[in-house]
């Protein structure tokens, strides 16, 4: 004891912290764990166990206007994705590459924007857009812009975060070694920043696969996404099908999450050789 | 002699205010060690990254062999650059990183097989082909980093302080090897530091800059020798400043009187600064009956002794109060000398520099 006096161990301390961490997860996970439970469950009331079943599943996949949805959330996702990731990922060359150039520094904090105000508030904004100004039919086109709209931020800043660690002076080895800008952007640059691009990708598509609000407001008649007729299922009448489609879109995103994650872990272990 | 790189009138500046290279001229001769050298932000990288083709001069001229190429991208330039932090492609193993330069101008595959072979093995890495640059030392990826830019034979190898980053062991070896190198490949290098010692014992000449200026283009020699102003021989080596005037006799009088000889062309009565190294200074017993006449006597005092191991420094306080310092190689049939000693300083009539102040 006497010998690690200033940092004597508290028991009870570690009791406390550790209980605390317990209730903060199953605060969070609890309601998670138990619609996961339940889309299992034979009986139509959730808190009644009846017996362990596929039915809901098999719903599911057999209801049209569900899987319409889905498919529906498949393409908007897959596109807006790969457009955002495109434009955000140049937008964020553009803002760490170019010293200066005219309205860099406003086109700076209006990137953050989408990130900063709320759905609600951009979604209305991009529904009078469409419908006011452009006047275009809503329809999956006009989700998918508005879709691209806020994802390709959070692409610009994942990948700003990688070029900021990019030491500048390896495109200049590679021009210095007879390679052209293009050449220099496909085999050094491009390659080195890939995980953030990555990263940003499936930011970009895990926000697409979940956005409510912004669809909502910019969604056609009868081309709707999957989170939006979940939301309006439930309106109806909760029905443990939604406890299965939940699961299923849940299993998705925490799959895109833990891919995501997966590949910013590469990025930092590889920044962690490169200083030592 | 031919000019390898020839600079004329070259001027660089960042914006309005900051003027980073200011109308230098120089030649560098086709095969010679040639250092820039200067103290941080003196230019030398910006000259350097000029002939790189990383920056383009604002002003002036730069050719290679005789071709004009200030203003040409450095992709299309026969020089190639060992940086600073190696800026090796972290993506890449060493034998990628070595053939990058080859497979960009389209070589055939079998030649660059086996020219990155050679390369690999000339800086003795032989074995390490497979690693990526994360599991070299610094050591190592400084020879990664040289094989990559010589692979490529170019006619100019421009190196910015590249043993900047590695230990004081590990430099001096590295300092014997790039000679060697330099030498056996025959090739013009260029060569940035800040590192007086690492110029004096590498360069066949040496361009020292300070502000965007080049102040003085010699021999190590030259340069530690006879240095053209205060700064130069401050920045090269440690010496001593004594302010003076002057004679009729061609002969300076510094303060307290005293006269002495030193080199130099200043006219008569004009205001000068000698500068004198303190391995050139003797120190006598005051009154000792062996002085030799041809060498300059002051007398003084010693001030301050200071123990290094392979020398020792004396602190001599002159007549007039001005300080002098002299170093004495650590030998046992030098005598002592302590603090308090009365004693006379002697150095020959060739060793001070005269410098218009």
């Amino acid at each position: 004891m006497s010998v690690q006096e200033g940092t004597a161990h508290r028991p009870w301390v570690d009791k406390v912290l550790t209980v605390n961490g317990w209730l903060i997860f199953a605060f969070l996970y609890l309601p998670i764990l138990i619609l996961v439970i339940y889309s299992f469950s034979d009986s139509k009331v959730v808190g009644i166990w009846g017996g362990f079943t596929w039915k809901w599943y098999n719903r599911m996949i057999h209801n049209p206007e569900m899987m319409g949805a889905l498919w529906n959330s498949a393409k908007v996702a897959f596109i807006s994705t790969i457009i955002s990731t495109v434009l955000g990922t140049l937008a964020a060359l553009a803002l760490d590459r170019y010293r200066r150039w005219l309205g860099k520094g406003a086109f700076d904090v209006i990137m953050y924007l989408p990130v900063i105000i709320p759905e609600v508030t951009m979604g209305a904004m991009l529904l009078i857009w469409f419908t006011q100004i452009l006047p275009v039919n809503l329809s999956l086109t006009t989700i998918i812009l508005g879709h691209i709209a806020f994802s390709a931020s959070f692409v610009t800043i994942v990948v700003r975060a990688r070029l900021a660690n990019l030491d500048d002076s390896l495109e200049e080895a590679a021009a210095d070694l007879y390679a052209n800008r293009w050449t220099t952007f496909r085999r050094i640059t491009l390659p080195l920043i890939m995980p953030g691009v990555m990263g940003g990708a499936l930011l970009a598509l895990t926000l697409s696969l979940d956005d409510v609000v912004i669809t909502e407001f910019v969604q056609g008649p009868g081309a709707s996404l999957l989170p939006v007729y979940v939301f309006g299922l439930i309106r109806r009448q909760v029905t443990p099908e939604i406890n299965a489609v939940s699961t299923l879109m849940l299993a998705l995103s925490m799959m895109l999450v833990f891919i995501s994650l997966a590949f910013q872990a590469r990025s930092i272990s590889k920044s962690k050789n490169k200083e030592a | 002699m031919t000019a390898a790189v020839s600079i004329r009138g070259v001027t660089k500046r960042f914006g309005t205010d900051v003027t980073a290279v200011d109308n230098v001229t120089l030649d560098i001769v086709d095969g010679e060690f040639f250092s820039l050298l200067g103290p941080s932000g003196c230019g030398k990288t910006t000259m350097l990254r000029m002939i790189a083709g990383l920056e383009f001069p604002t002003e002036g001229s730069i050719q290679i062999f005789g071709e004009e190429l200030a203003l040409r991208p450095p992709n299309k330039r026969p020089v190639n650059t060992v940086f600073q932090s190696y800026a090796l492609f972290p993506h890449m193993n060493v034998e990628k990183n070595v053939a990058f330069g080859l497979e960009m101008r389209k070589v055939d595959k079998a030649v660059i097989k086996e020219q990155v072979a050679d390369a690999i093995e000339a800086v003795h890495l032989k074995g390490m082909e497979k690693r990526k640059p994360s599991q070299l030392s610094g050591g190592q990826q400084q020879r990664v980093a040289l094989a990559r830019a010589l692979v490529n034979r170019p006619k100019v190898l421009l190196l910015d302080e590249p043993l900047g980053a590695l230990d004081l062991k590990l430099r001096q070896a590295m300092q014997i090897e790039l000679k060697d190198i330099q030498s056996e490949v025959g090739i013009t290098f260029i060569y940035v530091t800040h590192d007086q010692e690492e110029a004096l014992t590498m360069s066949n000449r040496i361009g020292v800059m300070n502000f965007g200026n080049l102040l003085q283009v010699g021999t190590p020699e030259e340069i530690y020798e006879r240095p053209v102003n205060r700064f130069v021989a401050d920045f090269i080596g440690e010496t001593n400043f004594i302010d003076g005037t002057v004679a009729d006799d061609g002969r300076i009088r510094i303060a307290g009187g005293a006269l002495v000889y030193a080199r130099g062309d200043a006219p008569a009565g004009a205001d000068v600064t000698l500068t004198l190294r303190p391995e050139k200074i003797w120190i006598h017993s005051r009154g000792a009956a062996d002085l030799d006449p041809e060498r300059n006597q002051l007398p003084g005092k010693i001030t301050r002794r200071l123990y290094y191991g392979e020398s020792i420094y004396y602190e001599i306080e002159l007549e007039d109060g001005t300080l002098v310092d002299a170093r004495h190689e650590n030998i046992p049939s030098l005598q002592r000398r302590d603090v308090g000693d009365e004693v006379t300083i002697t150095f020959h009539r060739q060793a001070a520099e005269a410098l218009v102040s």
